[in-house]
């Protein structure tokens, strides 16, 4: 679904110096899968997404999307509408000034029939739940509202993949929960390719793999039980581990007996209870 | 210098279709030194009370004593207030507006009409309290700084108004994980050095377990629990009914508990640890 | 503060006058303001009342809401009148120092007082009844015509649209960045015209950075959602002309006919 092959990509600063955002970066995603790329600020995971969308193209390298090549300008569109990209901030990403009429925004550029346009919104706002929020006026919404309806404006364009560029990071906890439990459902009921760009580990847990980045380079993959029992290592990146794994791994190293990969509160209690 | 909140109604577009009360019949009172969580569900009414803390709103009914002063009877005067009430927004760095660091920091002071020896000891202290070296940063202009040091010199900003109370809003909203522990450790540190009040509001429950003398709950504009972290994570299920979660650990404890473990409250990941071990070790001992 | 300015003042509502196409309404307010400038005698007016209280009774809106519009153009209003009470020349009936007072002077003030009045009561009725929304809808279908002569319709609508939707976020957004100066002690309400001005640097500077980095942002997410302009673009709401329409169009030609009839028949 997605490739990514030696992929670099250079920033100039004011200065006029260059300084390299992604270095060589191999990165491969499968139809259906659900990634989650890691990393802190700065370590270059948003401006890897935007190649994804060909909003960025490789400076070295190259992207395919379902095998276009995102430097063909002949594919722009078409890789546009098969990965389709959820930003950060909500507010910024919803265009019209109510909700259904913004979701018809991505299918009316691709120039569809009307009654084809109310069919897609329709559903899209059933599928993220914000169906009755229909002809409400977007800036009345909560966060996770909003991102939601900035999901549904992407799923309209019936798209094969969406990335999400730390569509939390600016939400409640609520808010939070309501956006990732929507991207699970995406993934697991309507098997849209998920790739997930995040600096919260408690939301890469649920994928099916994780890329960390550091500093434009990836430094580890694997699904999320490889990645979290290197707990020193996770720490040393500047990212968190979930409190049960750190726990299990402080009590690893004071002699008693668990894995290594315990994520969550459930596993961590059967295991404790298996000790007892 | 005690915070006393008294009976403190704010009611929004009063006597219209919008009425909405934000804030009903709340009172509390804050010991000087005191570090205070505050939490709660968006729309609960944290802003606002916070707001009304430094003056910005005023109460429909109820009184504010700041200080055994009530801040808003009329001879009190705003700057008053403001100069002893430091409140810094959510994304503070969005507030910048200086050509250099230096004017920026200095932007409360001047308005506080205070000499230029006093203005510059406060910008370097203030700076140097957020963890930036004054030398290298004062006139580096703030839009060319990384969102880091940007939130940092905003906090600054804020700091150089020399306030006994602190408020923060969300000081870590949108930063990665380093960012975030790098922020609260300053934050921790200000507490001690400075002896200051500190009101935090979070959604982490990690990090108000880990840094807070007690916790204020608010729950669609009442005082839902007003008590120190241990004793407030053991009310799981209020808290998760009112759209507030607990730190893993406390579930974690909790869920050992309902199997029957004789495990006593944790709020950190060390001292779970030691609770655990005391658990198995003691079993194997008997 | 800044949350009780409300913009466009559209009151929704579901009366013959609300759903009607807002092309038609365009059209027909345009009409009843050209046939404003045809009147040449009071008689005509009678027609105008009566075509607006057709109107304003249908469309439900309390008439309180009308005449709200006058106020902040009520200057204007009371300018032309004044000019034209002193500058006409005719029969003098009174005069006070070096001004005086004819009779053509007040028949004229009164006449351009009625017109302004029903200009903008009429326009007012337009935008209270109709969406911003489908305001923009409406205006962008009725200059398409025109884009072959390079007038950007497409672009005027979407710039409207997208004005509507980021009022009310960048006025939440002042009041906030007002408050967090104001909690560094920033004054904005005290002193005089240039310490004021002044003062409003700390607001107006971060206002701007972040409407700027807001408009990048969202030409990022536009063009990820596949926006290339107008070309090949089509809109899920498709306006359409019914039987209401037809009505409405055929009332005001009868209106209009019936102006220019008391213009050029009526003695």
């Amino acid at each position: 679904m997605i490739k990514a092959k030696n992929v670099s990509y250079k920033y100039s600063n004011q200065e006029g110096k260059d300084y390299f955002a992604l270095k060589n970066i191999n990165i491969e995603i499968k139809e259906g899968e659900f990634v989650a790329i890691l990393g802190h600020n700065g370590s270059g995971k948003s401006t890897f997404a935007k190649h994804l969308n060909a909003l960025l193209l490789p400076l070295e390298g190259t992207v395919y999307i379902d095998g276009m090549d995102t430097r063909e300008e002949k594919y722009l569109w078409n890789i546009r509408q098969t990965a389709g990209m959820v930003f950060q901030n909500p507010d910024n990403q919803i265009v019209a000034t109510i909700v259904e009429e913004d979701v018809a925004f991505g299918p009316e550029n691709l120039g569809l029939e009307p009654n084809i346009i109310r069919k897609r919104v329709d559903e899209a706002l059933l599928t993220v739940d914000m169906f009755e929020y229909r002809k409400h006026s977007p800036h009345l919404l909560s966060g996770g509202q909003k991102q939601r309806v900035a999901i549904a404006g992407i799923l309209a364009m019936k798209p094969r993949c969406i990335i999400l560029d730390e569509p939390t990071a600016m939400l409640d906890p609520s808010g939070r929960k309501e956006v990732i439990e929507t991207i699970i459902k995406l993934n697991k009921e309507e098997n849209i390719t998920i790739v997930l760009i995040t600096h919260f580990m408690d939301e890469a847990v649920n994928a099916d793999r994780i890329y960390i980045m550091e500093e434009g380079h990836v430094v580890m993959e694997g699904t999320p039980k490889e990645i979290f029992s290197k707990v020193d290592e996770i720490k040393k990146l500047g990212l968190d581990v979930p409190q049960v794994t750190e726990l299990a791994h402080m009590l690893i190293d004071e002699g008693i007996d668990l894995p290594k990969d315990v994520l969550t509160v459930d596993e961590m209690v059967v295991e404790l209870c298996r000790l007892k | 210098m005690p915070i006393k909140v008294e009976n403190l109604v704010h009611i929004y577009s009063k006597d219209t279709v919008f009425q909405h009360v934000a804030l009903d019949d709340v009172s509390f009172t804050i010991e000087d030194g005191e570090f205070i969580g505050l939490i709660g569900h968006t729309g609960s009414g944290k802003s606002t009370l916070i707001q009304h803390l430094n003056g910005l709103l005023k109460p429909t009914s109820g009184k504010i004593y700041i200080d055994d002063v009530d801040i808003n009877s009329k001879d009190v005067e705003l700057k008053f207030i403001r100069q002893k009430v430091g409140l810094v927004f959510q994304y503070p760095e969005h507030q910048l507006f200086e050509e250099t660091v230096y004017k920026d920091v200095a932007f409360g002071p001047t308005n506080l009409k205070l000499s230029d020896g006093e203005i510059k000891d406060r910008v370097k202290n203030s700076l140097e309290l957020v963890g930036l070296n004054y030398e290298e940063i004062k006139d580096k202009s703030p839009f060319d700084l990384s969102g880091g040091q940007k939130r940092r010199v905003a906090i600054a900003g804020v700091l150089a108004m020399r306030p006994k109370i602190l408020i923060l809003d969300e000081p870590t909203a949108g930063l990665d994980p380093r960012g975030r522990d790098e922020i609260l450790n300053e934050i921790k540190s200000l507490h001690k050095k400075e002896k200051i009040t500190i009101i935090l509001v979070s959604h982490r429950m990690e990090d108000i377990a880990r840094l807070v003398d007690r916790i204020l709950v608010l729950n669609k504009g009442k005082i839902q629990f007003f008590d120190t972290p241990s004793r407030i994570f053991k009310e799981a299920e209020t808290l998760e009914s009112i759209g507030l979660g607990i730190p893993q650990v406390s579930d974690l404890i909790r869920q050992l508990r309902k199997r029957g473990f004789p495990i006593e409250d944790c709020i950190s990941v060390e001292e779970a640890k030691n609770a655990i071990i005391n658990v198995l070790r003691g079993k194997k001992n008997a | 503060m800044l949350k009780d300015i409300t913009i466009g003042q559209y009151i929704p509502g579901d009366t013959p006058i609300h759903n009607l196409d807002p092309r038609i309404k365009i059209i027909i307010t345009f009409a009843f303001i050209a046939a404003l400038f045809f009147i040449n005698k009071f008689f005509g007016y009678l027609f105008v009342v009566a075509f607006m209280i057709m109107a304003v009774g249908l469309s439900k809106i309390p008439v309180r809401y009308i005449f709200k519009g006058l106020k902040p153009l009520l200057v204007i209003i009371l300018l032309t009148v004044a000019l034209n009470i002193f500058m006409t020349e005719g029969e003098v009936i009174y005069t006070i120092w070096k001004l005086r007072i004819t009779k053509e002077g007040l028949i004229q003030a009164a006449f351009m007082a009625l017109r302004l009045i029903f200009l903008i009561t009429g326009a007012s009725l337009l935008t209270l009844t109709t969406s911003p929304i489908s305001l923009t809808d409406g205006i962008e279908k009725l200059l398409n015509p025109l884009r072959s002569i390079g007038v950007p319709a497409h672009e005027l609508a979407m710039m409207m649209t997208i004005a509507l939707r980021f009022i009310p976020t960048l006025l939440e957004e002042t009041d906030k960045i007002m408050k967090a100066q104001m909690a560094r002690g920033a004054d904005f309400e005290t002193g005089n015209i240039i310490s004021r001005a002044r003062a409003m640097v700390p607001l107006l500077v971060p206002l701007f950075i972040s409407a700027f980095r807001r408009a990048d942002e969202l030409a990022l997410a536009m063009e990820a959602r596949c926006y290339r302009g107008g070309e090949n673009r089509t809109r899920m709401k498709q306006l359409s002309i019914e039987f209401r329409d037809y009505m409405a169009l055929i009332i005001t030609i009868v209106f209009f006919l019936a102006i220019l009839w008391s213009r050029y028949f009526v003695k």
